[in-house]
């Protein structure tokens, strides 16, 4: 474990039991007549809301941290695959007709469909790069782009199409992504995929390094380009689907997380995936316990609340790349 | 060995080598040499395997590199791309230690050895971005060496580099060549290929059209009909300067 995984590990340790005790109804662990359904709330209400929150930021920061490898850029995020919106595409149709209630499943579907489609275009691009027209990642990253846009146009055409004003509204609020009201249910379908995701995600971590001296060189250290896109695709539908299917779409986290971690780490990417994981988790559960107890009328949607920190950050980092600092 | 058999490149669907035929004996330093867009960097990407034949073959010691796998032509194969563009902003130190990648070990006395030959010592935990050019390509050499491969392929590494860096980096790759290595290297400047290659290569659109030792591969005759410039060689064997006119 280096000293990153270390410090976000105790950081979550610390922020884990203070997100259960957080919220409309303060627990104090200390009082001996704290509310009468305090075990209730606890157990069926914050417990699983805040387990979830570390699975789906856990996702998102490893997501994150290997797209950032991946794509030799530290703007990328990874949503520039496309799979978040696959997977919101997938919601929105449940919504659509009528069928909520099969939502993670569509959305999950959604995700596989955005996985395929980038596998047919990986297929192609891979053997692009090979014959050496070079190109291959940044093709296929405009490819995953493209997805990106048309699951976003068909879902704003979903939403000017709503068959009624209370799907509407559903679909609306749902695709700004939150944690209300999740139970041990989302966490059953999204922990086994979103750690499964992290694992695979992993295993492309030492490829991931090489490519810190561009693809040909990576190609020259035994790296096959096939098996990199393969492992970078599963990963991260996996993480980032799974995400999307239980709570919407959190944007931010995977373009924010990494640059919290590098400068912890010997910035190489496969010493980021872990400590990204790890601090991935502390964000949205942090950020998930603020939004509980902001003095709203009605509580701020956690997707906003992270666009609201992570495009400040976004912005002050482009403005720290211009320095040449990053 | 190291051989091109009937090699034939293309990129992009464009032909850029036409059915050369060279062996390459190891401890030996062959220069690869040509105009612009004569299909040099293709050559040498093919002979590191990152190209794959669109006929012919490429064989290490026999056996056909398109059919290796890759982690084991990544053993035997260093290449050095030319001035690679560093993702981040790591240690040299961590820089070097990518080059045990293939071996997939901590290798830490090939790190060493390789850190010790390139002088690297003072920069050892020096992130690249505060490295001078000089430095940075005497690191990225120290990466393909710390792989132990049994050649070293590197496109153009003496370019950016002024003269002191480059006569220091041309005796790095003479003592690899020295120590049973084999080195092909790509190169612009011919009094370099004249002076320390023990073996040039030319090329011209896409074949070969001189080969052997560079005596003979970079008679005047032969620069007059690729370059299409007329020149004549000054000085010893061994210090020679190509001028003009």
């Amino acid at each position: 474990m280096n000293r990153a995984s270390l410090i976000f590990a105790l950081l979550l340790a610390v922020l884990l039991p203070l997100s259960l005790l957080t919220g409309r109804v303060w627990i104090d662990p200390f009082a001996s007549d704290g509310p009468a359904n305090a075990a209730l709330i606890l157990g069926e209400l914050r417990l699983p809301r805040a387990v979830l929150a570390v699975v789906i930021g856990a996702g998102l920061g490893a997501a994150g941290a290997a797209m950032q490898g991946y794509l030799r850029n530290p703007l990328a995020d990874p949503g520039l695959f496309g799979i978040a919106p696959m997977a919101a595409l997938g919601a929105v149709a449940s919504f659509w007709l009528g069928a909520a209630w099969a939502l993670p499943l569509a959305a999950l579907a959604g995700a596989g469909l955005g996985m395929a489609l980038l596998a047919l275009i990986a297929g192609r691009t891979a053997g692009d790069a090979a014959g050496g027209a070079g190109g291959g990642i940044a093709l296929f990253t405009l490819a995953g782009l493209m997805l990106a846009s048309l699951a976003g146009a068909l879902t704003a055409l979903a939403i000017t199409l709503a068959p009624n004003p209370f799907a509407l509204s559903e679909i609306v609020m749902w695709l700004n992504g939150a944690l209300t009201d999740r139970s041990w249910r989302e966490v059953m379908i999204a922990a086994p995929l979103v750690l499964a995701g992290i694992a695979v995600l992993a295993l492309a971590a030492r490829s991931l390094d090489a490519l810190t001296l561009g693809e040909e060189a990576a190609r020259s250290m035994g790296v096959e380009p096939g098996r990199l896109l393969a492992l970078l695709v599963v990963g991260v539908g996996l993480t980032v689907g799974a995400g999307v299917a239980v709570a919407g779409i959190i944007g931010f986290v995977g373009l924010v997380v990494p640059h919290l971690v590098r400068p912890l780490t010997d910035r190489l990417p496969s010493s980021l995936i872990g400590p990204s994981a790890l601090a991935g988790a502390c964000l949205v559960l942090a950020a998930d316990s603020a939004v509980r107890i902001l003095p709203f009328v009605t509580e701020l949607r956690l997707g906003i609340a992270l666009s609201l920190i992570g495009a400040p950050f976004f912005l002050h980092l482009l403005v720290k790349m211009r320095r040449g600092r990053v | 060995m190291l051989a091109a058999e009937h090699l034939t490149l293309e990129r992009g669907g464009a032909r850029v080598l036409t059915s050369l035929t060279a062996a390459l004996a190891p401890g030996t330093i062959t220069a690869i040499v040509g105009p612009n867009g004569a299909g040099k960097s293709s050559l040498l990407l093919g002979l590191a395997g990152l190209l794959a034949p669109a006929a012919g073959q490429v064989t290490l010691e026999g056996q056909d590199l398109a059919a290796m796998p890759p982690r084991m032509r990544a053993q035997a194969l260093g290449y050095l791309p030319q001035t690679p563009d560093i993702a981040w902003d790591v240690a040299v130190e961590n820089l070097v230690a990518l080059g045990r990648l293939p071996w997939r070990d901590r290798g830490t006395q090939a790190i060493d050895a390789a850190i010790a030959a390139l002088d690297l010592h003072a920069l050892r935990q020096r992130p690249v971005s505060r490295l001078s050019g000089g430095e940075r390509a005497r690191v990225l050499l120290a990466r393909v060496l710390a792989g132990e491969p049994r050649w070293i392929l590197a496109d153009e590494p003496l370019a950016a580099l002024d003269l002191a860096h480059q006569l220091a980096l041309i005796a790095h790759l003479k003592a690899c060549a020295a120590a049973g290595q084999g080195v092909v290297v790509v190169l612009h400047d011919l009094a370099h290929a004249m002076n320390h290659a023990d073996r040039v290569l030319v090329l011209e659109r896409g074949a070969l059209v001189a080969d052997g030792p560079p005596d003979h591969a970079l008679s005047p005759k032969v620069i007059a009909e690729v370059w299409g410039v007329k020149t004549r060689w000054l000085g010893e064997p061994g210090a020679r300067a190509l001028q003009a006119g």
